[in-house]
């Protein structure tokens, strides 16, 4: 696994053949370039002697255009640049810019919505709305999974009483208040919340003593990823947000969730799967390292070897993984608003920019390419950054 | 016996997926505010609702409801859709074999590009021409599936005018679930083939890197110095020798890519305006067809459970040996 450290990959756990490839799917695009530089090693006749050069052009580029986004986006939330009102309507100019059937429009050198609104305010405000959710939502992702996929690792084939005592009694209680639920309501016609209780309190103490017997949280955990795994990640992220965003009267009313917060929720859970896979994976690696045994042998806690050992040497991985998970969640921004739920109008986001105005693809070209351009180039640069970190983080493990 | 332990495991996956999956989307569902009533009958009295829900089964206690649900999913029934009484197992018979259809032609075209360029550049590696591909392959990993296919649409569609944007004919699959539609291939091929394409693109750069990475590891390997030493031409070593321990990886991906694809494809399908599945979860959403939409994501969660586990299968068929032996060089 590309995450893994060179030389401790082997002598790790043996994962069963379908999990390392689901984590190399994931991965994608990122196996081809850490191939090529243990590829290159061999050839080079050793493992130290790598490559060690500067970022490099591309990966400068990649961060300047990030940071001009970036500052584009803070600058239009703030107001302190304003380049006109996003949300003022230019009669004359509706529709029209450049390659626009209609024509150009003088002084809107991006040209307008079919609303007639200035593309470039919209689009720097759009850049802060899909930056706010794909950050939010990785934030949250990275708390939860990571976390959770670190306890995985750390634990992984260890004894781990309480672990495996709080995980056990909550799968258990999940399915407590399900099964137990049914049959108690069903069966024995017990009320709704009688019979749910009963069910997850049975089920927890059921769970919570089979997580003692065998205290197995990395079990528990990874076959809680898996199960959240098996719903496509666009279909989850599709049902989270309609059904969190509610019904649009209500919407209306001014009452519900902020769009923004829904989608950095929504998102934000369907990657938490993701992370924790890719954490359990590299903590684990890091957990069976004799440095860690050192530190128990010392009499440190379990806790402390987390945040003084591990964390240290799990994190320059989660944070190139974080950059890509950044850039898919941009992605997914506009996937959603394309199927029309997201970020309402007349906030805009680049999603949403796009969404509104596919209809005049056709006619008026500029509005959806000038936000997909965007769209590409951050994306783009995200992954490109990424794969930087991730090769450089490499390269200074293979020192050690 | 390891099959028989690898059935029974995936077996017990799949019951769990089913109880957690449906019980979770009945939940968001009931936790909704809104009534379902008020999208069928939006100017019913109060009396015609408080009927219509008994009809529904909406008066019940919340795990009785769950119950009916659950027993009537095991039974086929996936419940009905609201606004026109029609069963949803219908439209999923119709939608689903369009998205499957796509989703095999998004695949063909993508390993038919993806297997000579990977080979190509990992016989290259380290050459301008393999730092052309794989720089190009990069680039397309940054192409959204939504901008590719407005992208298609404007050039090849509207302003060459080569293919149609937009709409379906039925294909070969269609008749064999729903016998009425008869298939039309030539009007098939040209309405799958921008959406095939767009599908493809984002494949063919990941597989391409997956294939190029095993087959670059695969030519450090012994029996390709024997053969090279043999005189063996360096085409029949790539296609014949290295090709097939190089695409285990490959294979194993593209397989669960299959599952992804069947809901992934959803914002293609609603571009190209293909009634597939993943536009009639669009829809459902649109028009709160809660109940429809609660069975399209069980019945997806099933078919990649399903996959996952054909997939796992094909694997310890194509011999794990050879990955354990590469992996330990």
């Amino acid at each position: 696994m590309p995450e893994r450290p060179p030389e401790t990959a082997l002598v790790g756990e043996i994962e069963s053949p379908e999990e390392q490839i689901v984590e190399e799917s994931i991965e994608g695009g990122l196996l081809g370039q850490s191939a090529e530089i243990e590829a290159g090693a061999v050839i080079a006749g050793g493992e130290g002697r790598r490559r060690k050069a500067g970022l490099g052009f591309g990966a400068w580029l990649a961060i300047g255009w990030l940071v001009f986004i970036v500052l584009i986006a803070v600058l239009a939330k703030t107001g302190i640049l304003t380049w006109g009102d996003p949300e003022e309507s230019f009669g004359e100019c509706a529709r029209k810019g450049p390659f626009a059937d209609e024509g150009t429009a003088d002084g809107f050198l991006l040209g307008c919505d079919s609303n007639g609104r200035d593309m470039i305010p919209r689009l720097a405000l759009g850049a802060w709305t899909s930056l706010l959710v794909a950050t939010g939502a990785i934030v949250v992702g990275f708390v939860i999974g990571g976390l959770l996929g670190m306890l995985a690792g750390y634990f992984g084939g260890k004894q781990s009483r309480i672990g495996g005592v709080i995980a056990g009694a909550f799968v258990g209680a999940v399915f407590g208040i399900i099964i137990g639920g049914v049959i108690f309501a069903v069966a024995i016609g017990l009320g709704d919340v009688l019979a749910g209780v009963l069910g997850g309190v049975l089920g927890a103490a059921l769970g919570g003593f089979a997580g003692w017997r065998k205290g197995d949280l990395d079990t528990y955990l990874t076959g809680i990823f898996n199960v959240m795994l098996s719903i496509p990640a666009i279909v989850l992220a599709l049902s989270l947000t309609a059904f969190l965003l509610g019904s649009a009267e209500e919407a209306a009313q001014g009452g519900g969730l902020p769009p923004e917060l829904v989608l950095i929720i929504a998102i934000g859970v369907v990657s938490i799967p993701l992370v924790g896979r890719i954490a359990r994976a590299s903590a684990l690696s890091w957990a069976q390292r004799d440095f860690v045994l050192a530190a128990r042998a010392q009499g440190a806690k379990h806790a402390r070897i987390m945040v003084r050992e591990l964390l240290p040497n799990v994190l320059p991985a989660m944070f190139s993984i974080s950059l890509l998970g950044i850039a898919i969640a941009i992605v997914a921004e506009g996937t959603l608003a394309i199927l029309g739920v997201g970020v309402r109008p007349p906030t805009p986001s680049w999603g949403n920019i796009i969404a509104l105005d596919r209809g005049n693809l056709f006619k008026s070209p500029h509005i959806v390419f000038e936000a997909s351009l965007l769209i590409f180039l951050t994306v783009l640069a995200l992954n490109f950054l990424g794969d930087v970190v991730r090769s450089r983080f490499d390269v200074r493990e293979g020192g050690i | 016996m390891e099959l028989a332990k690898l059935i029974g495991r995936r077996a017990v996956q799949l019951l769990v997926v089913l109880i957690v999956v449906s019980f979770f989307t009945f939940l968001l569902i009931r936790l909704l505010p809104g009534d379902p009533t008020d999208a069928i009958i939006p100017f019913g009295t109060e009396e015609q609702k408080r009927l219509l829900r008994e009809d529904l089964g909406l008066e019940k206690g919340f795990f009785e409801q769950y119950w009916d649900y659950v027993s009537g999913l095991a039974q086929g029934d996936l419940g009905h859709q609201y606004s026109s009484g029609r069963p949803v197992s219908d439209l999923v018979e119709q939608s689903l074999p369009i998205s499957l259809q796509l989703m095999i032609y998004a695949q063909v075209i993508a390993l038919l590009f993806a297997l000579p360029l990977g080979v190509f550049a990992a016989y290259r590696a380290g050459t301008k021409s393999d730092r052309a591909i794989n720089t190009t392959g990069f680039a397309l990993l940054a192409v959204p599936n939504f901008v590719l296919a407005l992208v298609l649409s404007y050039f090849i569609g509207a302003e060459l005018k080569w293919l149609p944007t937009s709409g379906y004919a039925p294909g070969w699959l269609d008749p064999l679930f729903d016998p009425s539609r008869s298939p039309d291939i030539g009007d098939h091929i040209r309405y799958m083939l921008l959406p095939a394409i767009t599908l493809a693109v984002g494949q063919i750069a990941i597989y391409m890197r997956l294939l190029r990475s095993d087959m670059i590891a695969t030519l450090q390997e012994n029996f390709i110095t024997m053969a090279k030493a043999k005189g063996i031409p360096n085409r029949r070593i790539l296609w014949r020798h290295a090709l097939r321990p190089s695409s285990l990886t490959l294979l194993t991906v593209a397989g669960l890519n299959v599952g992804i694809l069947i809901g992934g494809a959803i914002v293609v399908e609603v571009i190209y305006g293909i009634p597939g599945m993943g536009q009639k979860i669009g829809q459902a959403i649109f028009s709160r067809e809660y109940v429809e939409l609660q069975s399209y994501v069980v019945v997806i969660a099933v078919l990649f459970v399903l996959i996952n586990f054909f997939v796992d299968f094909l694997y310890s068929v194509l011999d794990p040996r050879i990955r354990r032996a590469r992996a330990t060089t």
